[in-house]
């Protein structure tokens, strides 16, 4: 029970200034020195426990930097929960805790469950016996939130989705188990085509679903947005004013090319990730730096094109090829200096170019930065993402995450069992693993909703 | 009679399968034990189907037989029949099924039970369980006797009250026109909680009868490896089964008289299984069917009657002459035997733990039908264990538990004391988490250690079951030790067992993982060592399936860390903070021995188990 080695983040996701990552087991310095590089460049289990290091938290497989970040080391018994600890504590904000949080993960962290650190203190005989009811509370009170999370997750569309998977899968799992437990009833052998066919189906599903579970990275790792338009139409006033007033998340992730730069900000709770070339505070154009393919490239990645037209001088050839090569993104069209007289109406931007655009019209110089900001979210709000970002609900979605991802890995492994040419009785423990995992998600209990469906669906029995 | 015939340590009452194996372990241990019957030409009786194992079954039959049971010794002496299920759905599902001369099977065990030291057979209908002061002390006899033991293990299969029903007529009475226990019934209601089950048994025929032009026929294996650790291969001339269909004909007559299937007119009460339906809940429940299989048994050597498994019925007579005479080869049935449906009382498994003693009263043990399950070998599986902790109890030594990683007999008990049922109870292997470990191949070697630690195996199976161990560890080394190599002459050969050529060298037993590739086969590139199958047969799997095994391992060293956390079975959970109400009242029932058992408790939360764990260590300190 105590053997797994548990990852959270310790501070409240959001606003706080600086945001704590915290693992603890016996493979936290080892998934320590996998993400963190010190300056000195000593790997963080060849420190002593109370050390603190400054450093960089780097994730291993893009080999790009994430944040800077200052890592506490604490070693057993001498941690708060009696076993290796560590912490990095970095920049605050969803963005950068949730990609070290995901990190552990994958390093083989499990994410902690409510309350899990303080009762592993206890467990481990660092927290006093007269406590104990208070950690009972702990455990109680949190797990009983997070259950309450987990129904109103079960309402929305996720969880219809898990369930249709599941369906799918129990139909496979209830064919195999009959087959296997009434050898002697009339239940129609499967072939291995249909079989695969029914694996494959759900291992697409799982990926689009975890794809859409991606498409949360609205929340995770922020809206990637670019500001494009051609040159001196106000993009780097937006840019600045954006800055300006809403408060910054993180300042720099530089990126490894250094020409790309990502700025995000905090959009009412919705992290917006401004993606710009290094100097477009001086040059402010993307098409200018970075020749017309790469700002393709840039147009084509983007969940959100902001697109800066300056609606004081007429309109040229390059207006309209942006907007006919960014039509089918979500995007937001400004018509900035509305200071100045207009020289051309809306009537002159081709209709089928312009799409579900937002127009809205301001000056970037003297008027207000709300609509902008507004026509943003009212996209954000009605595509990608819902509203209520607390961090329980991006906690769960993580602990959801990693299920579906379990059970993909299962899936994958009953699909290689079954082309392999091994047995069914094989190849059921990857189908059950995938029904179990997705279960966790709802807490049911699988063999017996198996065996129900077999009686219900075969008729067996002499 | 004398003081001397009147005093034992254990009393064993009825000797189905359950008390067979319950008697036996307890005589075999030492205590004096008495096994009672109501008719002692009826011990060991098989009163449904002529046939032991199956799927999840016939791995029950083999771990009653590495404890030290009887069961698989006497199925191999009285087999017509047998098969291997399952052959190409994998090494964990593979079952045998054999088909008994029931008459046979019968003598032998009581042969057995005879000759055993320090079991006595007797016949005698029991009236009553006396119990004083929370403790069993003995049963009261029909005939007036008293029998007085500290141990009495209740093993009564579906006679406590029973109430046969064909169609419209109902009487009370019990399988093979046998006597119903009613006054016992009586007693138990007063001391513990009952509930009613149903369950059926089909028609019996005169095979002379059959028109076997219109029957499909089904032959056995052979030769065929037998159940027991003992038997080794088994080669007789075997007896086939048939087979045949019921059509829309059988159905029509079926519907038209639903009214009168005692299972439809509200006669009946008690719960039924699903995996034995009858005839009429399967044309009602599945209508869309156009034929059932019907398989024909025979039922001995030396009787020419007939068991028609498929037709179980609560039909009245003369429906079921009717609707039998529809089905193709059965036109000019002769019936011996009406099939029917019976009703009987058993007991909520939830107030017994896990070895089988009832929580209220000292003493008093229950095992087979009577704790809710159906099948002969799901109840000789309950009496082996029964019958070992009576006499650890007697012994002062702690109860042996199974824990439902290394055998179907654990998970059978555990879902029975932790989950109990709504339904006569059946082992399938889907009910197993750790199926791949729980084969029937490995039997022995999960549990003849415990057999042997508990005294029911000797020093001479012991001995020869370390050798078979031996054999098969040394097996495998050996083909992952040799080498077998990429040249002409192996690739030929290759080719012609239709499996792809080698580029380079790999050892034997990488090359046995090719599911194309079996252990046999490799006798063409390598000197194979004279092994009997059984042991080619583990080897193989071994092999074979070895990454998923050591998966299957790691899954179950996780399992097992929680099973090993044991929770005070006197803890008062109304006094622990911070439960959920319903937790307090499903520990409370249920008592569960471990951290494990409690977490398979429906209405036990994940954190209900963090109360349960933070209160252990609580205790851990504050002893320390």
């Amino acid at each position: 029970m105590t053997d797994q080695t548990i990852a959270a983040i310790a501070t409240a996701i959001g606003e706080a200034g600086i945001g704590i990552v915290r693992l603890s087991g016996s493979k936290a310095l080892e998934i320590a020195d996998q993400i963190f590089s010190s300056r000195q460049g000593l790997p963080p289990s060849s420190l002593p426990g109370y050390s603190a290091r400054y450093g960089r938290v780097v994730d291993p497989e893009t080999k790009r930097t994430v944040d800077e970040a200052v890592l506490l080391v604490m070693r057993a018994p001498r941690s708060y929960t009696g076993e290796d600890v560590v912490e990095f504590q970095c920049h605050g904000g969803v963005v950068v805790v949730q990609r070290i949080l995901e990190m552990a993960l994958r390093l083989g962290a499990r994410l902690a469950e409510p309350g899990e650190f303080t009762k592993r203190a206890f467990l481990n005989g660092r927290i006093d016996l007269s406590q104990a009811e208070a950690v009972i509370d702990v455990v109680r009170s949190r797990t009983e939130a997070s259950l309450e999370l987990a129904v109103d997750q079960l309402e929305g569309s996720l969880s219809r989705r898990i369930g249709a998977i599941r369906e799918h899968l129990y139909d496979l799992v209830v064919r195999v188990e009959a087959i296997i437990d009434y050898p002697e009833d009339d239940i129609p052998e499967m072939e291995m085509d249909e079989m695969a066919e029914v694996i494959q189906a759900g291992l697409a599903e799982l990926e689009r679903l975890l794809a859409t579970a991606d498409q949360g990275k609205v929340l995770r790792e922020g809206l990637k947005a670019v500001i494009t338009g051609k040159p001196n139409v106000g993009k780097s006033s937006l840019l600045n004013r954006l800055l300006d007033e809403q408060r910054a998340l993180v300042t720099d992730i530089p990126g490894t090319t250094r020409d790309i730069i990502e700025e995000v900000l905090n959009l009412k709770g919705i992290p917006l990730r401004l993606i710009d070339t290094a100097g477009i505070r001086e040059s402010a154009d993307v098409v200018e730096r970075l020749g017309v393919e790469r700002a393709v490239q840039l147009w084509s990645e983007a969940d959100l094109i902001i697109h800066v037209l300056d609606g004081s001088v007429p309109l040229t050839e390059e207006d309209f090829q942006i907007l006919a090569q960014t039509k089918d993104k979500h995007r937001v069209v400004v018509i900035n200096k509305s200071d100045l007289p207009r020289v051309w109406d809306l009537a002159d931007l081709p209709q089928a170019d312009l799409g579900g655009a937002k127009i809205v019209e301001i000056s970037l110089l003297e008027g207000e930065l709300d609509p902008v900001v507004d026509a943003i979210l009212d996209l954000v709000m009605q595509g990608v993402v819902r509203e209520g970002t607390s961090s329980q609900a991006i906690i769960t979605r993580a602990r959801h995450k990693a299920a579906l991802e379990q059970a993909k890995g299962d899936l994958e492994q009953a699909l290689e069992t079954l082309t392999s040419g091994l047995p069914l009785d094989l190849i059921s423990v990857g189908l059950q693993g995938a029904l179990e995992h997705l279960g966790e998600i709802t807490g049911e209990t699988v063999r017996e909703n198996v065996i129900d469906r077999i009686f219900a669906q075969f008729c067996i029995g002499k | 009679m004398s003081h001397r015939d009147r005093r034992y340590d254990v009393i064993v009452v009825g000797a189905g399968h359950a008390g067979c194996e319950a008697g036996l372990a307890a005589a075999r241990l030492g205590k004096k034990t008495a096994l009672l019957t109501f008719s002692l030409d009826n011990v060991a009786l098989l009163p449904c189907n002529p046939s032991i194992g199956g799927s999840g079954k016939a791995a029950l039959v083999r771990e009653v037989d590495a404890l030290g049971g009887e069961m698989g010794r006497i199925c191999d002496a009285a087999l017509m029949q047998g098969r291997m299920l399952n052959t190409r759905k994998g090494p964990a599902v593979q079952s045998l099924r054999v088909q008994l001369d029931r008459k046979l099977y019968q003598r032998r065990m009581k042969y057995v039970l005879e000759t055993t030291p320090n079991l006595f057979l007797k016949e005698g209908l029991v009236t009553r369980l006396l119990v004083e002061q929370g403790r069993v002390v003995g049963v009261k006899l029909r005939d007036g006797t008293t029998l007085y033991a500290p141990v009495v293990i209740l093993a009564t299969g579906t006679y406590l009250d029973s109430v046969i029903h064909i169609g419209d007529v109902r009487y009370s009475g019990a399988p093979q026109g046998q006597h119903p226990a009613i006054e016992l019934a009586q007693s138990l209601r007063n001391l513990l909680p009952i509930v009613r089950f149903k369950t059926g048994t089909p028609p019996r025929v005169n095979l002379r009868s059959l028109d076997y032009s219109k029957l499909a026929k089904l032959e056995g294996e052979n030769p065929l490896e037998g159940f027991s650790f003992e038997t080794g291969s088994i080669e007789i001339e075997q007896v086939p089964c048939w087979v045949t269909y019921t059509n829309e004909a059988t159905h029509a007559i079926i519907r038209d008289n639903l009214h009168r299937a005692a299972l439809y007119s509200g006669a009946i009460t008690g719960t039924g299984p699903r995996y034995c339906p009858s005839i009429e809940s399967k044309v009602v429940q599945f209508p869309d069917r156009t034929g059932h299989q019907v398989f024909i048994e025979p039922e001995g050597w030396e009787t020419n009657e007939g068991y028609l498994s498929g037709l179980s019925t609560s039909l009245p007579a003369e429906v079921q002459v009717e609707l039998l005479q529809t089905i193709p080869g059965l036109e000019n049935v002769e019936i011996m035997r009406w099939a029917y449906a019976i009703e009987y009382d058993c007991l909520d498994p939830f107030f017994l733990d896990s070895s089988l003693m009832t929580k209220e009263i000292w003493g008093l043990f229950c095992a087979g039908q009577i704790n809710g399950t159906s099948g002969y070998e799901e109840a000789a599986a309950q009496g082996i264990v029964a019958g070992i902790n009576a006499a650890r109890l007697l012994d002062g030594e702690s109860p042996i538990t199974i824990p439902r990683s290394q055998a179907y007999i654990g998970v059978l008990i555990d879902d029975l004391v932790t989950k109990g049922t709504t339904e006569p109870y059946r082992m399938m292997t889907s009910r197993a988490e750790h199926r791949l470990y729980l084969r029937m191949d490995n039997a022995d070697a999960r549990l003849t250690p415990l057999g042997y630690q508990v005294g029911l195996i000797g020093e001479e199976r012991y001995a020869a079951f370390q050798a078979k161990q031996e054999q098969i560890a040394q097996e495998v080394e050996r083909l992952k030790r040799t080498p077998v190599g990429g040249d002409a002459e192996t690739n030929a050969i290759l080719r012609e067992l239709g499996t792809t050529e080698l580029r380079h060298g790999i050892t034997m037993a990488e090359l046995l993982r090719r599911p194309e590739i079996s252990y046999d086969q490799l006798g063409r590139l390598c000197d194979l060592p004279d092994l009997p199958q059984n042991v080619r047969s583990s080897v193989e799997i071994l092999v074979k399936y070895e990454g998923y095994l050591r998966k299957q391992q790691a899954a179950i060293e996780r399992f097992e860390k929680l099973e090993s956390r044991l929770l005070p079975q006197d803890l008062d959970y109304t006094k622990l903070r911070g439960l959920s109400r319903e937790a307090v009242e499903r520990l409370t029932l249920v008592k569960p021995r471990s951290l494990g058992q409690a977490a398979r408790i429906s209405g036990v939360s994940p954190a209900d188990i963090n109360v349960l764990v933070i209160y252990l260590e609580t205790q851990k300190r504050s002893e320390g």
